[in-house]
């Protein structure tokens, strides 16, 4: 089902960093049993306050576990304002790509890391403690949303899902998500699809051209194509007399021309209260 | 891929070489259209009777009543939309919340309110912690506004077999269709509908070892059928398309064998899946089994493993060449994991961690062995990767 790269793969069975440190200066979970995802990060500092020694432990999918690996395998040896500037492409990039859908685990990565450097400097961690709730199915915030798809350069639910798990249960948060990519990308949202707008108040020679308009090159061109024709003979306010010609003089079916395609586009692009009546000789 | 120990015949099963063989002549001289007139392509029309007939007789009905289709969702959605068609007046679905995609989603679908779609309500039973239906419930949900109810033969996940005969004869005593997607049942538990009060009844050739691309749908003679599929005058104008000649004779072919293997799966894969399931039950603690034990198919097994998750025991397992599935929301594709799990109120924390073995006739007691041989490791390793249930202790190995 997913195409996972060699490295992630080496990383998922064979992990460098599995384990626990006794006396951690950093110790950080996220996520939940319930989510499907949960990374605890624990991080030992030297006398340099450089990232001296790290251990994860993992609840997850082979993504996760591979980029809990890889995040350790990044952050080692650096200060943590080093560290603090890591972002999950960085872990995606050093596995050579995760699959569209696992970006949220080199997510949950990242935002360990960062919940682990807050609490240690004590300060709070902005992505849990700002923000509301959008996504109640997999608690994600608006803070974190936000982020990820500036970072990102997010555009739609589904990238955002893929990013975040935000949207992936009850969809439910799809429309707030919606306003958080419109509001990042400076887009109001879409209106609503409206009819195509009719004129206001017309005067009758206002509507006799516009008939003979939409005659001219929407109606005959159709009717000649199958080599008939209609004819305007006269507009009485709202009802329009044509005689049809060529074919359509004989055709058993005019009277469905008529209808449907004479006075339904008459009706669409003139006047929706227009009716059309055929006064020429019958031949049929 | 070489040494593949093949434990998930619920998704999909080998192509038996009786089957394949049978297939052989229709995709080589064979070729012709069975409702041409001359004698080449009017003879291959034989072998599709032929075929009809063998799928009749394994489910105990007429060859008249056999509609062949693509597949088990073309079934299962014929099925239901013929109700609705042929019933204008009734707007009413009643069916569960563990069925399949290919009729959950499709309900789903036909209750959603749209332009130009017909109101549609749906009821959809709950199951309780065994995956099981409750009768009473079933009854009191009937109404004369109901077009059909649809209820699953065996759930592909747990394997848990459903009453169906007691849930038909509740819709027959009221004039209600009653259709069943006996999908994972068909060929695994012996069917006969000539004793069932079952108006439609759905199955997949790809799980009986025919080749994927087939499928059947069994309609009591007499129910009204509106057709899905509209073209041509194939199979009585109830299904339009030329008839899959190859992939209908390999489904006659399968179900023949499924019929001369019903004993089999029965008695020695049931020995199969019990034994795998009672060595992993013993030698890995904080597992739990999920479904009915006492009404379920012989072939299936879903357990749940706490505190490790679904898609990563199974790549683990696929180093060995095992291959299995699982419930986690990892591999159903959504985030969420199962439904079928979800509905049975099994606990994340248990629906993520659950695996699904499911046998066939195919299988061995050496492969069993490989399973328990490796798969406690498996757990064992990644519960040390996790950070939940620490506290507990690891069962050292037997």
């Amino acid at each position: 089902m997913w195409d996972y790269t060699e490295k992630v793969k080496d990383h998922f069975l064979n992990p460098r960093n599995v384990g626990e440190i006794a006396r951690p200066d950093l110790d950080a979970t996220v996520g939940n049993i319930t989510c499907g995802d949960a990374l605890r990060l624990m991080v030992k500092l030297d006398g340099a306050k450089r990232i001296a020694e790290a251990k994860f432990q993992t609840f997850g999918c082979a993504s996760a576990i591979a980029s809990s690996d890889a995040l350790i395998e990044i952050i080692k040896g650096k200060t943590l304002d080093e560290a603090a500037r890591i972002t999950n492409d960085d872990i995606a990039a050093y596995l050579g790509g995760l699959p569209e859908a696992k970006m949220h685990c080199s997510v949950m990565g990242m935002e360990a890391l960062q919940k682990a450097i807050a609490q240690y400097r004590k300060e709070p961690f902005a992505l849990e403690t700002e923000g509301k709730i959008v996504c109640r199915c997999f608690g994600v915030t608006d803070t974190l949303i936000e982020k990820v798809v500036r970072e990102q350069n997010l555009h739609s639910v589904e990238e955002v899902t893929h990013f975040t798990k935000a949207g992936g249960g009850c969809h439910g948060c799809h429309p707030e998500i919606e306003a958080i990519l419109a509001r990042v990308h400076g887009t109001a949202a879409a209106p609503p699809s409206e009819p195509k707008p009719r004129p206001a108040a017309m005067t009758n020679l206002q509507r006799i051209n516009l008939i003979q308009q939409v005659l001219e090159s929407e109606i005959r061109p159709m009717l000649q194509q199958d080599g008939g024709d209609v004819e305007l003979v006269d507009v009485e306010g709202k009802l329009v007399h044509v005689a049809f010609r060529g074919h359509c003089a004989w055709c058993p079916v005019s009277d469905v021309t008529l209808k449907g395609a004479v006075e339904a586009k008459l009706r669409e692009l003139v006047d929706p209260e227009i009716a059309v009546q055929d006064v020429g000789e019958k031949l049929a | 891929m070489t040494n593949v120990i093949y434990l998930d015949n619920n998704a999909t099963t080998a192509v038996a070489p009786e089957v394949r063989q049978a297939m052989m002549p229709f995709l080589t001289e064979l070729y012709g259209n069975p409702s041409s007139i001359h004698t080449f392509g009017g003879q291959v029309g034989a072998h599709v009777e032929e075929a009809r007939a063998k799928l009749a007789r394994l489910l105990g009905a007429h060859p008249s009543e056999i509609l062949f289709t693509s597949c088990g969702t073309e079934s299962d959605n014929a099925a239901i939309r013929s109700a609705l068609a042929s019933q204008p007046e009734r707007h009413h679905l009643v069916t569960t919340r563990v069925e399949h995609p290919a009729v959950k989603n499709l309900c789903t679908y036909l209750a959603q309110p749209g332009p130009g779609k017909p109101k549609y309500r749906l009821t959809e039973l709950g199951v309780d912690a065994q995956g099981r239906l409750d009768v009473g419930a079933f009854e009191a949900a009937l109404d004369d506004d109901t077009a059909i109810a649809s209820v699953m033969w065996a759930n592909n996940e747990t394997g848990t077999i459903f009453p169906i005969e007691k849930l038909g004869a509740l819709c027959r005593a009221r004039g209600i269709l009653f259709h069943t997607d006996a999908v994972q049942a068909v060929g695994k538990v012996p069917i006969n509908v000539a004793e069932l009060p079952i108006d439609l009844l759905s199955l997949s050739g790809h799980k009986l070892h025919a080749p994927k691309g087939i499928g059947a749908l069994y309609i009591r003679r007499g129910t009204r059928f509106s057709p899905l599929v509209i073209g041509g005058h194939q199979e009585n104008s109830r299904r339009g398309g030329t008839e899959a000649v190859p992939l209908i004779v390999a489904l006659g072919e399968a179900a023949d064998l499924a019929r001369k293997n019903m004993g089999e799966e029965n008695t020695r894969v049931r020995a199969l899946r019990d034994r795998i399931e009672k060595g992993l039950m013993a030698t890995c603690p904080d597992a739990r089994l999920n479904g009915d034990p006492a009404a379920r198919l012989p072939n299936t097994s879903n357990i749940s493993f706490e505190y490790v998750e679904g898609e990563s025991i199974l790549l683990m397992l696929d180093q060995f060449g095992i291959c299995a599935s699982s419930g986690s929301a990892c591999t159903t594709g959504s985030l969420e994991p199962s439904h079928v799990l979800r509905a049975m109120g099994v606990p994340y924390t248990a629906a993520h961690g659950s695996i699904r073995f499911s046998f066939s006739v195919y299988n061995t007691d050496a492969e069993v062995d490989k399973v328990l041989e490796v798969l406690p490791p498996i757990i064992r390793r990644l519960r040390e990767i996790s950070p939940f249930g620490r506290q507990k202790a690891v069962q050292s190995e037997r």
